[in-house]
């Protein structure tokens, strides 16, 4: 069956060749930095917590000190000799992945539980066969180009992980707890806009420190929204839960910290400024934000 | 007494990040300083570290789209998706990417949410479309075109976010759930997806308004040729930090 371990495999190979790619340019820093995430992803598994620890603080050096370089320019055709059926195998991974969710699932082949990364995986595979068939290029030459992308993304690519670290930590030491209780603290008692307002904003704040809603869904809904406003105001709790949630998304949008959807896209895009993408999202977020605030105000209390 | 010194990693997280500091060492050091500061060792911290970046590899997996993608760009993929866009008297970058996002946002409520992102699709289709259509009518200026490559990125993401919980078995769905349920109230996944549904449509004003906002922003400022060679070659050396 396959299912995450053949995937971090192939993953691993896939890093693998982007270290070896960049030792002609004498690029050590890239070679090594690629190198270490592709012995993550081989052997993860068995090199137990503190040597996957060691790891990280390796590519932190590595990542923090300016070891990684930037990609050297490359050829770029006009797109005009292949014209619109370019659009076809760059259409395959997409393809792939909605046709492989429906149709792989029940079928024994696949870990069911990652069917959708499977696809995703699958669809690149195609697509890899299909451009060599079509195109033609020479043997390295989507490695190559695939090596140059993950150089322009440089250390944002591990960001993700790293922050993911971070929230362990912060669970291991308790800040949500210390966090939540601060907030308890705060809420003037009595008045229903007021407990919303503050659990809506609470959600949101607390989502842009940690990078992700669901460490603060379990925090500010133990400290606000279950004491106060279900137990306390009668609100239903499959509405202050659900659009609770949303607030914090409108959080996600205004954060650094959600470095996969905010920090990476920057990069992948080669935008100068690096906050760029959270500043274009900044005015959907805030008036979204009052938005779920009223719905929770008006829907969660009949 | 209660000890609010692990909350020394949050302050180091803000601090590093308005300092604009290397966020890869901004977030190390918070993590270690949080550990340490709730009286942990430093071997058991870096241990929490190693673990949760081992579990956490599956974000990670989508990196490996980049050879198709750099592959189809080298044969000119995104030259072509301009040019495509530009044929399209009608089509303006507000209006191409408002549809994305009703894209994004009905096949995230149907859990389809790796169809579609950041790699997959708007670095090699979304954001060059969104370009082509703003630079029919002139060349962009620096300014905008960073503008319009951030609101495609956005767009992505408010698609995403303001659809997936529409669908039952997504994540934040499925820990809602877990949550009451161990707080003695029962609800079924169906019943907060319901409510996901006016947020969603509201998303969807919110963002498509300021889609067509930056429709007339793109019209109104005069574009300034000149700048446009200088800012391409700037683009590939200037992203580095």
């Amino acid at each position: 069956m396959i299912g995450l371990p053949t995937l971090y495999a192939f993953t691993g190979a896939v890093f693998a060749a982007y270290a070896v790619l960049s030792l002609p340019g004498r690029r050590y820093g890239n070679a090594a930095f690629w190198g270490l995430l592709a012995l993550s992803f081989f052997a993860g598994d068995r090199i137990g917590d503190f040597g996957n620890g060691l790891l990280v603080l390796a590519l932190v050096a590595l990542g923090g000190t300016g070891a990684l370089r930037r990609p050297e320019p490359s050829q770029v055709e006009d797109g005009t000799r292949h014209g619109n059926r370019l659009f076809i195998p760059a259409l395959i991974i997409p393809a792939t992945a909605l046709a492989g969710t429906f149709l792989l699932k029940d079928t024994g082949l696949i870990d069911p539980r990652q069917v959708t990364l499977v696809s995703l995986g699958l669809g690149v595979v195609l697509a890899l066969v299909a451009l060599q068939v079509w195109l033609r290029p020479p043997a390295l030459a989507a490695l190559e180009e695939g090596r140059r992308l993950i150089d322009a993304v440089g250390w944002a690519a591990v960001l993700p992980q790293m922050l993911a670290s971070l929230g362990a930590v912060f669970a291991v030491a308790g800040v949500g707890e210390l966090v939540g209780g601060l907030t308890t603290a705060v809420i003037p008692a009595g008045s229903r806009l007021a407990a919303v307002a503050a659990y809506g904003v609470g959600m949101a704040l607390f989502t842009m420190i940690m990078g992700n809603a669901f460490a603060a869904f379990p925090v500010m809904t133990a400290a606000i929204g279950l004491p106060v406003l279900i137990r306390g105001f009668g609100g239903d709790p499959a509405v202050v839960c659900a659009i609770g949630m949303l607030a914090g998304f409108c959080g996600t949008l205004m954060t650094p910290m959600a470095a996969n959807f905010n920090i990476v896209p920057a990069a992948l895009l080669e935008l100068k400024d690096r906050n760029a993408v959270v500043k274009a999202q900044v005015g959907t977020a805030l008036p979204l934000l009052v938005c779920n605030i009223a719905l929770i105000y008006w829907l969660a209390f009949p | 007494m209660i000890t609010y010194l692990p909350l020394i990693g949050i302050l180091i997280v803000v601090v590093g990040f308005l300092l604009r500091l290397n966020p890869l060492a901004t977030v190390a050091a918070a993590a270690l300083a949080t550990g340490l500061a709730a009286g942990r060792g430093l071997v058991e911290v870096v241990s929490v570290l190693g673990k949760a970046f081992n579990d956490s590899r599956y974000v990670s997996i989508v990196w490996i789209a980049l050879p198709v993608i750099g592959l189809l760009e080298r044969y000119g993929l995104q030259a072509q998706a301009r040019r495509v866009i530009g044929g399209f008297r009608r089509a303006t970058t507000g209006r191409l990417l408002i549809l994305y996002l009703l894209f994004r946002q009905l096949t995230a409520a149907l859990g389809l949410v790796s169809v579609a992102g950041q790699a997959q699709t708007v670095r090699p289709l979304v954001a060059p479309m969104a370009e082509g259509a703003a630079e029919r009518d002139g060349p962009l200026d620096d300014r905008a075109r960073e503008r319009v490559r951030a609101m495609a990125a956005a767009t992505d993401n408010v698609g995403l976010f303001f659809g997936e919980d529409i669908f039952i078995a997504i994540g934040s769905i499925l820990l809602i759930v877990g949550f009451l349920d161990q707080n003695g109230i029962q609800v079924a996944p169906l019943q907060l997806s319901v409510w996901a549904i006016p947020s969603a449509v509201l998303a969807f004003l919110v963002h498509g308004a300021r889609l067509v906002w930056l429709d007339r922003k793109l019209k109104c400022a005069p574009a300034k040729a000149g700048a446009l060679d200088e800012q391409s070659s700037g683009l590939r050396r200037s992203t580095s930090e």
